[in-house]
Parts: C-alpha cells; sequence; structure tokens
C-alpha cells in the first residue's frame, strides 16, 4: 500500500518530529533540568506519544487494508472504553455494554472490511439505535432509562462508527487515484492534527479572546483562526498527493480543520459536565485516545462523505 | 516460597504463564491506572488493605504494582473458595501465591493472623480485604473484620497502606459472567500504623476512614 507520496509524507512527518525532539530536548536541558517545567515535560511527553503514533500508522500502512482496519478497531476499543467509563449506566445495562464492545464495534469493522458500505454506513444509526435499548429494557430496570440509551448511543457513534470512516476511506474508488487510498488518511490525520497543533502554537502566542471560557479556556479565536488558516495552507501546498485540485484541497482543508475544532469543543463539552480533565491516561501526555482523536472523530466522516460524493464512483 | 520450592518446574512455568496471561487480561479490559497518593511504588514491606467488590480485585491490584514489589506480594484469600476446584485451587497457590485462610472458625487448623504474620517475617508483602467478603450492597464499605487490627497488633512496624479499587464492580458487578471493558483506577494512600494502646474499634474506624477518604479522588 506504500506509495512514493505516502513515503514522502512520512518521511516531512519524521523530519518534523526529529526537529521537535532536538527542540524539546534543548528546552529540557535549558529550563527544565530537573523536570521542573510542566510545560516543557508537557511538550516532551506529548512529542514521544507523537513517534509511537506515527510508527504504529506506519505499520499499520505497511500491513494493508486489514492492519488499517485493525488499528482503527483497537483505536475505538480503547476509545469506547474511556466514554463508556464516563457513561451513566446501571447494572441493567450490563448486557448492552458487553454487546457495545464484543458484537457492535467487530461487527461495524467486519462490515467496512469487506466494503459493505450500505451496511457499515447505517449499521451504528439505525440497526444497533433500535436493537441496543431492548437489551436495556428486557432487564427492566427504567431509571435514568433515556440518559442511559443516550448515552451508549452517543459513545457507540463516536467512538466507533465515526472512527471506523478513517479506514473506509482505503475502499473509496477515485478514478486515476487507485491504489493510493492510504494517502487519504494520511492527508486526513496529518491536517487535522497540524491543524489541532497549530491552533495551540498560535493560541499560546497572541491567543486573548476565549471563544467558549466555560468549556475549555485553551480555545481563543486568535488560536482557532491563525491555527486553522495555517493548517490550511500547509494541507492545500500538499494537494499534488491527492485527488483534489487546489482550490478543491484549499476547501476540504478548511473544512477538516473546521470539524476537527468542533470535535475538540463539543468533546471538551462532556469532559466539563464530567469534571474530568482528560479522558483517560493510556497516552503519556495526552490524557486519553479520545483527547488526541476528538477532532479526527468529527473531521473523518465528513471528509468520507464529501470524498465519495464528488469523487468516488462507488 | 515455602509452596514454590516444591513444586514441579512445569508447574511453576504454567503458574508464570497464567499469571501474565491473566494480568494482561486484567488491563486489557480494565487499563488500570495506579495513582501514588500517600506511598511511592518503591520495594518495602507492606500490607495493602484494599475494597472488595470483585473476585478480580485482587489480580487489578497485583497487576498495577511494579513487578520486583508484585513478586514479593501475596494475597491473602478465603480457603474455603479457592480450595473447591482444581483450577481455582491452581490460581490461588500456584499463580499468585495466596496465604490462604479459612474464614470458618470451627473448622480452623491455623489461625489467620499467624499465617499472616508468619508471611510477613518471610519478607513477603500482603493483600488484605478487611470486609472479609466482595461486598455487593449499595455502601461504599461493609464494617472491617478485626483481622486487620490483629495483624497491625502482631506487627505493629509494618506499613498499613489503604488502597481504593474503583470501577471494578461495574466491570464484572456479582452474578454476571462476562465481563464489560472499563477504565479502573487504584488510589494508593498515606500508610497508617496502629498507636499504641489504641482500641480495636477506634483503629478499625480509622483504617475504614483512611480508606473511604481515597474513594472521591478514585473517580477517572
Amino acid at each position: 500500500m506504500t506509495t512514493p507520496h505516502l513515503i514522502w509524507l512520512l518521511s516531512g512527518v519524521v523530519a518534523i518530529l526529529i526537529l521537535a525532539s532536538i527542540i524539546g530536548e534543548v528546552l529540557r536541558q535549558r529550563l527544565s533540568p530537573q523536570g521542573e517545567n510542566a510545560v516543557v515535560e508537557n511538550l516532551n511527553a506529548r512529542i514521544a506519544a507523537w513517534w509511537v503514533m506515527v510508527v504504529l500508522l506506519a505499520i499499520a500502512f505497511l500491513a494493508g487494508k486489514s492492519g488499517v482496519v485493525i488499528l482503527f478497531a483497537l483505536a475505538s476499543f480503547a476509545a469506547l472504553r474511556e466514554f463508556l467509563t464516563l457513561a451513566t449506566h446501571n447494572r441493567a445495562d450490563h448486557w448492552s455494554l458487553v454487546a457495545c464492545f464484543f458484537v457492535v464495534l467487530p461487527l461495524q469493522y467486519y462490515f467496512v472490511l469487506i466494503d459493505w458500505y450500505g451496511m457499515y454506513s447505517v449499521f451504528v444509526p439505525v440497526y444497533v439505535f433500535l436493537l441496543l435499548p431492548v437489551l436495556s429494557a428486557l432487564r427492566g430496570n427504567p431509571r435514568d432509562f433515556l440518559v442511559r440509551v443516550s448515552e451508549t448511543q452517543w459513545a457507540l457513534m463516536v467512538c466507533v462508527y465515526c472512527v471506523s470512516h478513517v479506514p473506509a476511506l482505503l475502499y473509496l474508488q477515485i478514478p486515476g487515484f487507485e491504489g493510493r487510498n492510504v494517502i487519504l488518511i494520511a492527508y486526513l490525520i496529518f491536517v487535522v492534527q497540524l491543524s489541532d497543533v497549530l491552533q495551540y502554537v498560535w493560541g499560546k502566542l497572541i491567543g486573548r479572546t476565549k471563544v467558549a471560557p466555560t468549556l475549555s479556556p485553551s480555545k481563543t479565536w486568535e488560536g482557532l483562526i491563525g491555527g486553522a488558516l495555517s493548517a490550511t495552507a500547509i494541507g492545500t501546498a500538499l494537494y499534488w498527493m491527492t485527488p483534489f485540485s487546489i482550490l478543491q484541497a484549499a476547501g476540504l482543508c478548511f473544512v477538516l480543520t473546521m470539524m476537527g475544532f468542533f470535535g475538540g469543543l463539543v468533546m471538551s463539552a462532556i469532559k466539563r459536565d464530567r469534571g474530568v480533565k482528560d479522558w483517560g491516561h493510556l497516552i503519556a501526555g495526552h490524557g486519553g485516545f479520545i483527547d488526541r482523536l476528538d477532532s479526527v472523530i468529527f473531521a473523518a466522516p465528513i471528509f468520507f462523505h464529501v470524498t465519495r460524493y464528488y469523487w468516488s464512483l462507488t | 516460597m515455602e509452596t514454590a520450592t516444591r513444586t514441579p518446574l512445569a508447574r511453576r512455568a504454567a503458574a508464570v504463564f497464567v499469571g501474565q496471561a491473566i494480568s494482561v487480561f486484567a488491563r486489557f479490559m480494565t487499563a488500570p491506572r495506579a495513582i501514588w497518593q500517600g506511598i511511592e511504588p518503591v520495594p518495602r514491606q507492606r500490607v495493602y488493605f484494599a475494597n472488595h467488590s470483585s473476585n478480580g480485585d485482587f489480580v487489578l491490584l497485583w497487576t498495577v504494582l511494579p513487578a520486583p514489589l508484585r513478586r514479593q506480594t501475596r494475597p491473602v484469600a478465603a480457603l474455603d473458595y479457592w480450595l473447591t476446584s482444581p483450577l481455582r485451587a491452581f490460581i490461588g497457590r500456584d499463580v499468585f501465591n495466596a496465604i490462604l485462610i479459612d474464614r470458618r472458625p470451627e473448622a480452623r487448623t491455623q489461625d489467620p493472623v499467624a499465617q499472616m504474620a508468619e508471611a510477613l517475617d518471610s519478607g513477603a508483602s500482603l493483600i488484605l480485604f478487611p470486609e472479609g467478603k466482595r461486598n455487593s450492597s449499595d455502601d461504599l464499605l461493609l464494617p472491617f473484620k478485626s483481622g486487620l487490627y490483629h495483624l497491625a497488633k502482631a506487627r505493629p512496624e509494618v506499613d498499613l497502606v489503604p488502597v481504593w479499587i474503583a470501577n471494578l464492580n461495574k466491570v464484572m458487578p456479582k452474578g454476571e459472567v462476562i465481563p464489560v471493558p472499563l477504565i479502573c483506577t487504584l488510589t494508593f494512600g498515606a500508610p497508617i500504623h496502629l498507636d499504641p494502646d489504641e482500641p480495636k474499634e477506634t483503629f478499625l474506624a480509622r483504617a475504614s476512614a483512611a480508606l473511604l477518604a481515597l474513594h472521591s479522588h478514585g473517580a477517572t
């Protein structure tokens, strides 16, 4: 599945990470030799985690379609475990929760793997939506029923349905782009994550006006505009490795950065409601899986459907 | 320990393998996180006492301990539960090297406190559930049995470390067979010791309060 473009993109990312690691190490020696500067320590932990993610993605790309599907199925599993840990449920939901992890999640990714678009695009929003509450209802405890089934459905939509649209990109049939679909995944993740980082950097540099002070103190209008525009510019400059023209790439990148921002905002609102700072602790320096994936989760289905509608034959 | 030296090599190898497998499974299901709030994870003799809501409790506590600590840590478990089938006996005795005590005073051949003190004297750390049985009530903790007090009295110098295990009762509620993957946290509090002349009830109430104080901190 490797194409020259993918190797260039990965090499570019590796180069950026090497540079970031060097900067991180210099900052550590200058400002935080004993690990006393929290910002520097956090930065270095983030860079280390990025290395792991890039290596995992590269391995999955090398392993082919099923490798990518399995990687994102595992990511879904970790995300779902984080989400449901914070969701409302009681003992009557035990079988519904078991079904989420061991039936719904594997089936959704199986449908992606066998490229059954007609099923994986409606499985969670239609079949699971209707049938899963039945499992909870059969146990007969009506307390907080609507809250419980809604939160479970939300967890599945966010952590399973949306995430599964990342590997689904591999199955689009775009004329003249055959065999290079893996670029779509790399491009999606690169643009969205770059936008996250640049929003953080712009926000730290010139951020003043908070977008949603009650939800997230780190999201500022200056960071959003600066980050979204610069990530869009960089993503547009990479249009030559995608099936898109310059203008199309610019439009798509802008949509991706916006959806990524919305994802972060909505997930912040949920975390704020539940009184936690991070979704989990699995990725050192990054909090949980959902903390890193929130922007990709919101961007992936939109990117998939726009690309599918305008460019794909299937 | 004394059982390990006598068991055949194959059985010991199987025990190590099964122990690792159980530990990996526990990590997969609960991604357990240790919060070292009151102590550091250093190799020092301790009695960890925790809330008990599931059979997975001591597995999880054992799993989050760093490997050098894990090797010297033995759970204290009920003989009347763990010796009821060969598989349980294998897991209890061989895999976790549990100190099996009899909860039935009338059937006892050995004094539980003496068994625990003996293990401490041989250098082991212990995992103890002072509630004495799994808690399936709505209360956060059941009243403590007196074993913790008698152990503290017999070996007053040993650190008694409260450990709050959060969420495991949701992973596998009593009566369910398939566990649900949810994140669990284990909060290690500051060690307590028996004060000289401290009455049993006062000490047990203090130990219970020390454990309960970790509860609010435990949410993921």
